[in-house]
């Protein structure tokens, strides 16, 4: 309901709604019906969108009694067929983290949200940081190949946990979604279109005789195909390292050939996977690279540098990992220096000098919880350019 | 012609009736040499249940333990409004933990001081419902088994206040919370029985638990006295009411709390190795109604269709919790 407008007026397309409230409906729109979650500042509105979104649209929404019972939820849920979501803040990221591994070992697509606040521990719950770049890579233990998506506004939340069911379905893995909390809470107006009819990218079924069914072997794609529960198919899914069978293996083949395949099944779709945006980089002297809230900042930081004659160009890697290290490469090919701001004490700098290996890369580091303002971001670019033309 | 003895229901309650009393029996709040632990000043809202029952709770284990006691707090409302950068309330050695995990780092405190040899100064752990009944629930129950040396006091609020009131497992059924909306065909928290903690933690068979509410804090304050003259594991389970959650007025706070007992919602007892050895009986029985129309988080079961067969639901369960408990029978 339009308040305020006459009962006749025309429906508007705006709305005015936070982004964690964007991100409960880009859930929905992208066919989420299961959402397991455990209360938590600051995304706890994502949890409480959805209780009331979900069973509109036959959904199930489930409070757990903790933040590792809501992970396996919702691994459970996906097992069972349902395209399945879980939100949380820094301290529940760090609980859930044995079964995110789980879900990458198992193949077993989910969609797990974290809203970055301030850390270590419970930190600053209810202020905006970036310290879990890469917690959300490397956080569980042993390798495993996950994906990032690294939303920067209200909208894009919502676009991006579209994409991220998208992602997690067809190549069967968790996707995480990671914004800060500035993002998280504020309100902008967005325009969200209409989701309605637009095909969604399905999971790999499994569609040839049960008996010859091999729940972990696959074709040229790296991925395999799930079976439908309840379809005759016998499945094996289990934490243990697995050969093609679906069982327990030690066998140093069965085991490299398995886990090789998986490390590396993102190679061929990195089509699909890889986003980012880049800004006035091609003539760029000084190449800014940020994510979330910080690219925020920077983003009004190069309009106050091209006002001053400054060639700041932007580069916002979307997809966070796996990085979209080419496009990185190309993007600061014309720069001499590299200006990475991040809410946290040195993450995203470490990657981006390792990809850049060389270039001169500096960083603005902040972990008060407030956020980097542009100004700031456009003096470090001036002394940077300065620096580099003595 | 046989005399009634004059019963002085309300001594010790109220400060008046303190004078009625012997020194040794009077309050720990009334004696102007009690610690004040919880210190004024905290963010606590207005009416909040939890202050006040922590208040009177630590001062209790304070007199008791000669003031050698350690504070253990999981994470929720009481850590939050208490401890607000650069001030605290608390007058005592006092821990945060995280969420899940006082009992387990209680456990660990009560140990190093029994490798020190100072096994005098005395450890109490406290959370919140959210904190107790549902994150941190593992590592409760294996402090209970192992008989750990700590008291374990929780203040049930009936949900997640902290964050914003969500539902816990110690939410009352068709209780509305931010989760549990009041929508549907069954609108409110589901109408399942929560889990009873009180009960559970009896079940382990460890030495003391009790339940209590800030509307009797005189009773609260016997029942840690009486807790920490005990050794081993002992949980305390204390009702609460919390103005904002609940949607009552903050005037009511004790009101709500007397309330919830003397409708049988919440039953006050004690019991002692699994074995209930009091409880404090109903002293005029009322219907829950009594107790649900002040909350505006029952307030869709009093629309213009009332909800009859919720409302006979919710007065079922008293009605067995005065059964259960024989709060009807004097002592």
């Amino acid at each position: 309901m339009n308040v305020g407008q006459p009962a006749s007026a025309p429906k508007l397309p705006w709305r005015l709604i936070s982004g964690n409230h964007a991100c409960a409906l880009g859930a929905v729109a992208a066919g989420c019906r299961f959402f397991a979650g455990y209360p938590i500042t600051p995304s706890s509105e994502i949890a409480e969108r959805l209780s009331r979104l979900l069973p509109l649209v036959d959904g199930v929404f489930v409070q757990m009694e903790d933040e590792i019972a809501s992970i396996a939820a919702v691994i459970g849920a996906s097992m069972g067929g349902v395209k399945a979501l879980t939100a949380t803040s820094g301290p529940g990221f760090s609980l859930k983290q044995e079964n995110i591994g789980y879900a990458a070992g198992a193949e077993i697509p989910c969609v797990i949200v974290n809203v970055m606040r301030g850390g270590p521990s419970t930190g600053m719950p209810t202020r905006p940081a970036q310290g879990e770049i890469m917690q959300s890579r490397w956080g569980s233990h042993g390798d495993y190949p996950i994906i990032v998506l690294a939303p920067a506004s209200v909208r894009e939340i919502h676009d991006e946990n579209m994409r991220a069911f998208d992602l997690a379905e067809p190549l069967r893995t968790p996707v995480v979604i990671l914004y800060d909390q500035d993002i998280a809470q504020r309100t902008e107006t967005v325009e969200l279109g209409d989701a309605n009819g637009v095909a969604r990218a399905q999971r790999k079924w499994a569609s040839g005789p049960p008996a010859a069914y091999q729940p972990y072997a696959t074709g040229e794609d790296g991925i395999p195909a799930m079976s439908r529960p309840g379809a005759g198919y016998r499945v094996h899914t289990t934490g243990l390292n697995h050969a093609e069978n679906g069982f327990p293996t030690q066998s140093p083949q069965a085991v490299e050939r398995n886990l090789g395949r998986l490390l590396t099944k993102f190679e061929r779709h990195r089509d699909l996977i890889d986003s980012w945006q880049t800004l006035g980089c091609d003539d760029a002297e000084v190449l800014i690279v940020a994510i979330g809230i910080s690219a925020r900042a920077a983003l009004r930081a190069l309009e106050i540098c091209r006002a001053r004659s400054l060639r700041a160009g932007l580069f916002r890697p979307i997809t966070l990992w796996p990085f979209p290290e080419n496009a990185l490469r190309e993007a600061a090919s014309q720069a001499n220096a590299v200006l990475v701001p991040e809410m946290n004490a040195g993450q995203l700098s470490l990657e981006v000098g390792r990809i850049l290996g060389g270039k001169r890369v500096e960083a603005i580091h902040r972990f008060n919880g407030e956020p980097i303002t542009p100004a700031e971001i456009a003096q470090r670019v001036e002394t940077l350019a300065r620096e580099m033309n003595q | 012609m046989a005399f009634e003895q004059v019963k002085f229901y309300q001594t010790g309650t109220f400060t008046v009736g303190n004078r009625l009393l012997e020194p040794e029996l009077r309050s720990v709040q009334a004696d102007t040499t009690r610690t004040n632990s919880l210190n004024s000043g905290h963010r606590a809202c207005q009416g909040c249940g939890e202050a006040l029952g922590a208040r009177y709770a630590i001062d209790a284990a304070m007199e008791a333990t000669d003031n050698q006691l350690i504070a253990v707090n999981a994470t929720g409302c009481l850590e939050v409004f208490s401890t607000p950068y650069p001030e605290t309330s608390w007058q005592i050695p006092w821990i945060h933990s995280l969420f899940g995990n006082a009992a387990a780092v209680a456990t660990g405190v009560a140990a190093a001081m029994r490798a020190k040899g100072r096994e005098t100064t005395r450890v109490v752990a406290q959370g919140g419902d959210g904190g107790t009944t549902d994150i941190g629930f593992g590592c409760l129950s294996g402090m209970f088994e192992r008989n750990d040396d700590v008291l374990y006091i929780c203040y049930d609020n009936g949900g997640y206040m902290n964050t914003g009131v969500q539902r816990s497992s110690a939410t009352p059924p068709a209780a509305r919370t931010a989760t549990t909306p009041a929508m549907g065909p069954e609108p409110g928290n589901v109408f399942g029985q929560g889990k009873n903690l009180p009960e559970i933690a009896m079940a382990h068979g460890i030495p003391y638990v009790a339940t209590a509410t800030v509307a009797d804090l005189r009773d609260l304050e016997a029942k840690v006295r009486r807790a920490m003259q005990i050794r081993g594991a002992r949980y305390m389970h204390i009702l609460v009411p919390c103005p904002l959650g609940w949607g009552h007025a903050s005037a009511d706070t004790i009101r709500i709390a007397r309330l919830a007992k003397e409708t049988g919602t919440f039953p006050v007892f004690e019991a002692e190795c699994g074995e209930v050895t009091s409880r404090l009986p109903i002293r005029k029985r009322l219907p829950v109604e009594d107790y649900l129309k002040p909350q505006k988080r029952f307030a869709h079961l009093f629309g213009p269709e009332p909800a009859t067969a919720t409302l006979a639901r919710l007065q079922a369960l008293a009605d067995r919790n005065i059964r259960k408990y024989a709060l009807l029978e004097e002592t």
